[in-house]
């Protein structure tokens, strides 16, 4: 990596570090406890970032694997590959802290709202999109496959959204919130979504970096075979 | 039996063509021309990059970087007009097993707009020697009988660029003898003909120039003239020499 | 019009290949006639059963039904190369993608037009039932526009049979929901109502995915 390179990596972890340092302080010491739900409803300050940062990843993959296509950068590749890893972790967090912050507030586990089931449904399809690109007869392949799957799994989601949400009109929807949120809940619900964000960036960067040297070691393994 | 084939004095070029798949140089850097009425033959060991060469020349795989013309029309423009000129002969047959040779053939006729495709059907059969079995399904057929017929395959639709990719392999002696009038007659209409193999004697047979892949590059060129029989498979294997 | 003609020759000649084996046909109604069946046990019978459950399990039979159906799409050009052989065709990769799309949905149409009257006759259901035609016409299409474009993915990785139902179902979901949506009312011979919107539902991801898998198809045929 290049010196420069290396700076705005440092910049950005540093700003991550900060932001999250920031967010911790501000979620635990710092915003009032609800009145209604208590301490859980702490939760709601990383399942909301978590969950917003979970699309914003995919979108990314959404956007690099059209870019793929186009121009077949193998960089542009590592990094909808990347995303999409970082993407299903980030998913998971928002179907383990959705159920659990759930439990205590409404008494249930999960609910079919359109926001969880679409979390879900995007948690299925990237994780198919993971294991295509690892079960392909080769790499180059997984990357077309996966860059079409990265493609046609993000159009799905409005559509999935949508259709849920008609669904469950039908159904009592659990309510978020009475009113509108206070200013200190705001900012801390703010703070939190940039750490995430910042946190979703470097994950995203190493791993796609990870990717094009592993690329280049299988590349310089192979030389001699030939 | 063939049209000729329209002016343009190279049937094949190709300059710089270059195939990564991912990291991997598959081929780099190739330039060569074929002209019409001729057969260029390309030797090469395993892994050299003969088939994938091959492929891009027959348009199934996209080139990295390089340009390809085939009749002097570049492989990225105007696709479907090149694939009615061009076919394939490889390892496999591209037949469907169970169809007959006759529905086989019907298939690609019609997918490549034959003229007059019952006549030309029972023509190309019959260059091949497989009238006999025409109605029967292709998987009830022996390899070479099955080559034969994907033979049939590729001449049904008249190109005028033939390329096969190691023919010798899985052919009996009249698939041979098929082969080698069909290459006869394409060269004599003005067609050309590329073809890659291992086989040193049978490849230089049919060759009017020679090519020698290895790695990813042409390590060797000869017009036919310039060749010595008995010395060939020395030069060859010097090319072909890893280190 | 050229285009047409060539994506019939392509179904023509996958249904000439089907007739010939008859395994994929025969597998897949038995295998949905069993999925009815068995859920039938596994619910027992129960007034309010149409509204409730049976919608469910008509779409849960005709969706793995279809499922592996598209399974087998690809697979037939696999051998010999014979997907190769229609790459080297003066076509463009589209028209093989709706000539195998084609075979694809009138696979799904097959399938249905067997299961949904003995499931209709085992819940005790009336028979003559156009809107449920209607409905199944427009989700076989999704499927299969789906089905299609995945199956020449999963072709093409190492775990083929199960990759394909892994990739498919979670893109599909919009279309089973609403299928199985509309088709209640439908079963309990209630008014159109609802029954419009979850097949708007249908038809614009029908839109959708014919177009986008259109224009994504060569990209996963091309190397």
């Amino acid at each position: 990596m290049s010196g420069k390179h290396t700076l705005w990596n440092n910049v950005l972890f540093g700003l991550g570090l900060a932001l999250m340092i920031a967010a911790l302080y501000m979620v635990f010491l710092y915003v009032p406890t609800e009145k209604h739900s208590g301490i859980v409803q702490r939760i709601f300050y990383f399942h909301v970032p978590v969950a917003w940062v979970s699309f914003l990843a995919f979108f990314v993959t959404f956007i690099f694997s059209i870019l793929y296509l186009w121009k077949r950068v193998m960089k542009w590749d590592a990094i909808a590959h990347a995303s999409a890893e970082v993407g299903v972790i980030f998913t998971t967090l928002v179907l383990i802290t959705g159920p659990i912050w759930a439990k205590p507030v409404w008494g249930i586990w999960w609910t079919w709202d359109a926001r969880l089931t679409t979390s879900l449904v995007l948690w299925l399809t990237y994780v198919a999109y993971l294991l295509v690109r690892s079960y392909a007869t080769e790499p180059a392949r997984g990357a077309r496959f996966g860059a079409v799957i990265g493609i046609v799994g993000f159009i799905d989601v409005p559509i999935v959204f949508m259709t849920v949400n008609l669904w469950r009109t039908q159904h009592p929807s659990a309510i978020v919130f009475e009113g509108g949120l206070a200013s200190p809940m705001l900012a801390t619900l703010l703070v939190s979504i940039a750490a995430f964000t910042v946190l979703y960036v470097l994950l995203t960067i190493q791993s796609a970096n990870l990717k094009v040297m592993e690329a280049d070691i299988g590349y310089l393994r192979s030389v001699p075979e030939e | 039996m063939s049209e000729k084939v329209p002016a343009s004095s190279w049937a094949v070029e190709v300059q710089g063509l270059t195939k990564l798949f991912g990291n991997r140089h598959a081929l780099r850097g190739i330039d060569l021309s074929v002209s019409r009425g001729e057969c260029l033959v390309v030797f090469g060991p395993n892994g050299a990059g003969k088939t994938t060469l091959v492929k891009i020349l027959s348009m199934l795989v996209k080139p990295s970087s390089g340009n390809v013309w085939l009749g002097g029309i570049n492989i990225r423009e105007k696709p479907a007009q090149i694939r009615r000129k061009i076919s394939l002969v490889g390892h496999q047959t591209f037949l469907y097993h169970n169809l007959t040779v006759y529905e086989n053939l019907k298939f690609y006729g019609k997918m490549y707009d034959v003229p007059n495709l019952e006549q030309r059907i029972k023509e190309v059969i019959a260059w091949v020697w497989l009238e006999s079995r025409r109605y029967d399904r292709v998987g009830t057929l022996s390899r070479g009988l099955q080559q034969r017929a994907s033979i049939a395959r590729a001449v049904l639709h008249n190109p005028s660029i033939l390329f096969l990719d190691e023919p010798e392999v899985g052919l009996d002696p009249q698939a041979v003898t098929a082969i080698r009038d069909i290459l006869g007659n394409i060269n004599a209409v003005g067609g050309a003909v590329v073809m890659t193999t291992h086989n040193l004697g049978q490849g230089l047979e049919f060759a009017d120039s020679v090519v020698i892949l290895n790695r990813g590059q042409i390590v060797y060129r000869a017009s036919k003239q310039e060749i010595n029989r008995e010395s060939f498979p020395q030069v060859y294997d010097r090319c072909t020499e890893t280190g | 019009m050229k285009v047409l003609a060539r994506i019939l020759v392509i179904f023509w000649k996958d249904i000439l290949t089907e007739l010939r084996t008859k395994e994929i046909v025969t597998l897949v109604l038995v295998f949905a006639l069993l999925v009815v069946v068995i859920f039938n046990f596994a619910f027992g019978t129960r007034t309010g059963i149409e509204e409730l459950v049976a919608p469910g399990i008509l779409w849960v039979a005709l969706t793995f039904g279809g499922v592996l159906g598209f399974n087998r799409v690809f697979v037939v050009e696999k051998e010999n190369s014979c997907l190769e052989g229609l790459m080297l065709c003066p076509v463009d990769r589209s028209v093989i993608y709706w000539g195998k799309l084609v075979g694809s949905f009138t696979f799904m149409l097959a399938v249905a037009v067997v299961i949904t009257p003995i499931f209709l006759v085992l819940f005790n259901l009336p028979l003559f039932l156009p809107r449920l035609a209607l409905i199944i016409v427009l989700a076989a299409l999704g499927f299969a526009a789906v089905g299609t474009l995945f199956s020449a993915i999963a072709i093409n990785t190492r775990a083929r049979d199960m990759m394909l139902p892994i990739l498919f179902l979670p893109v599909v979901v919009p279309v089973i929901v609403a299928a199985v949506k509309a088709t209640a009312p439908v079963l309990a011979g209630r008014p159109w109502g609802d029954v419009l919107t979850w097949l708007q539902i249908i038809i614009v991801f029908d839109v959708i995915y014919l177009v986008v898998a259109t224009m994504v198809f060569e990209f996963v045929l091309e190397e």
